[in-house]
């Protein structure tokens, strides 16, 4: 694999992630159990798609086949999307949807950290930019996990069960594979086994103070970077793509 | 239709961009905001980077569509517009005059600078409200109508209002 293409793969495991995330929180658009929560879904909605787009337009040209962010994101398949696990997860419960939302924010505010400090510019770049709306994420749903675990018997119950079902989705966020640790050496990419410790003391926290806790097995699932995904993914890309694929040619 | 000119200037490629409103806030100006990073014209091309507030912003593409309609205007046959990410967007390019306008429609302005030492420790601001002055005042969401505003609510004059994040 040349440089460029490991490159590309990278830009699409990212690209990937932050779209699925994006349609996810979309699917919380007039769902929110108030006014100020559907607002905030939709705005962190909104915030991935940017972020989803800056990584597929420069996977786009890193490829250099003239394909687009629309065609990266719209057509292609399933085995095809290396998005993170945890960012197809259904949206579940309001509590399920914090807690998929906290691990993975914690894991973002670190990671986008890490690569302000990449030697490719157009990544530290996106990274400057993103890390800004991360904390705002971060924060949002961080608050959500006390309000919801220091709350009712019944809220905190549902954000442990939610937690129990998450946590095998959370040691996705940190495999490297061959590319991740050949663009890692080269001060690319993120080492991500090194920001683990700290995004666990993030989440021990929190989990802390809102008095729940994190599951004592440890089997984690595997699979995104081979295109390997729950049964989620295929139904959600169903409805993301269908416009695009019924009208390739659509524009605005 | 236009007849295409011949020798429009930087100067005037920017005098042009200061009249574009923001669409989600219409008094200020795409150039109040500090978005525009860079103007090059070549005879009747020109290429022009921007910066987006926030990187899913929904304005982002209708301002690249309000430049486009009104540099064509002008006789530019060519305009290409790109990203630029860094370095990332601050409301400390919001002028002092973009901030007054703000506060006159009704919108709290930024609060002090990225730098401030409040900012860095994560504490919220103390937002003063834009009708009464008063700052007695809280949020009720930390994320508002748009991406780059918070909801706030004054308790003197009880009226609620949105708040023009710091980032």
């Amino acid at each position: 694999m040349t440089k460029e293409e490991m490159l590309f793969q990278y830009c699409l495991r990212m690209g990937d992630t932050h779209n699925v995330f994006a349609h996810r929180m979309g699917e919380w658009c007039t769902n929110g159990h108030i006014l100020e929560e559907d607002i905030a879904m939709t705005n962190i909605a909104l915030d991935h798609i940017g972020t989803a787009r800056a990584w597929l337009i420069y996977g786009g040209e890193v490829e250099n086949k003239g394909r687009t962010e629309d065609d990266l994101a719209f057509h292609r398949d399933e085995r095809d999307y290396v998005n993170m696990l945890i960012s197809e997860l259904p949206n579940g419960n309001f509590a399920e949807t914090i807690v998929r939302n906290f691990m993975f924010d914690a894991f973002s505010l670190l990671y986008y950290t890490e690569l302000t400090k990449s030697s490719n510019e157009t990544l530290a770049g996106i990274a400057q930019k993103v890390i800004k709306e991360a904390k705002y994420h971060l924060k949002h749903s961080a608050n959500w996990m006390v309000r919801l675990g220091d709350g009712t018997e019944e809220s905190h119950q549902k954000l442990q069960s939610a937690i129990d079902e998450i946590w095998r989705f959370t040691g996705n966020m940190f495999e490297m594979d061959d590319i991740d640790q050949s663009l890692s050496d080269s001060g690319i990419g993120v080492d991500c086994a090194q920001i683990k410790e700290q995004w666990m003391a993030v989440v021990m926290q929190t989990v802390s103070d809102a008095k729940v806790t994190i599951p004592e097995n440890k089997y984690m699932l595997t699979g995104s970077k081979k295109g390997i995904h729950t049964e989620a993914l295929g139904h959600m890309l169903a409805e993301m793509q269908s416009l695009a694929r019924a009208y390739p040619d659509a524009k605005w | 239709m236009q007849e295409s000119k011949k020798g429009v200037s930087v100067e005037q490629v920017w005098e042009i961009l200061k009249e574009i409103p923001d669409p989600e806030i219409p008094v200020i100006s795409i150039t109040d905001l500090g978005v525009v990073r860079e103007v090059k014209v070549t005879g009747d091309q020109v290429a022009i980077k921007i910066t987006p507030t926030y990187t899913g912003c929904p304005a982002t593409n209708i301002f690249e569509q309000d430049i486009k309609i009104e540099l064509v205007k002008v006789g530019f046959k060519q305009i290409d517009i790109s990203f630029q990410y860094s370095p990332a967007w601050t409301t400390d390019w919001l002028s002092e005059e973009a901030r007054e306008k703000l506060r006159r429609f009704g919108i709290a302005p930024p609060d002090g600078t990225t730098s401030d030492k409040n900012f860095l420790l994560g504490k919220d601001p103390i937002v003063a409200c834009p009708q009464c002055k008063s700052t007695h005042t809280e949020m009720v969401s930390q994320f508002g109508s748009t991406a780059c505003k918070s909801l706030y609510k004054c308790k003197d004059c009880l009226e609620p209002f949105d708040y023009f994040k710091c980032i």
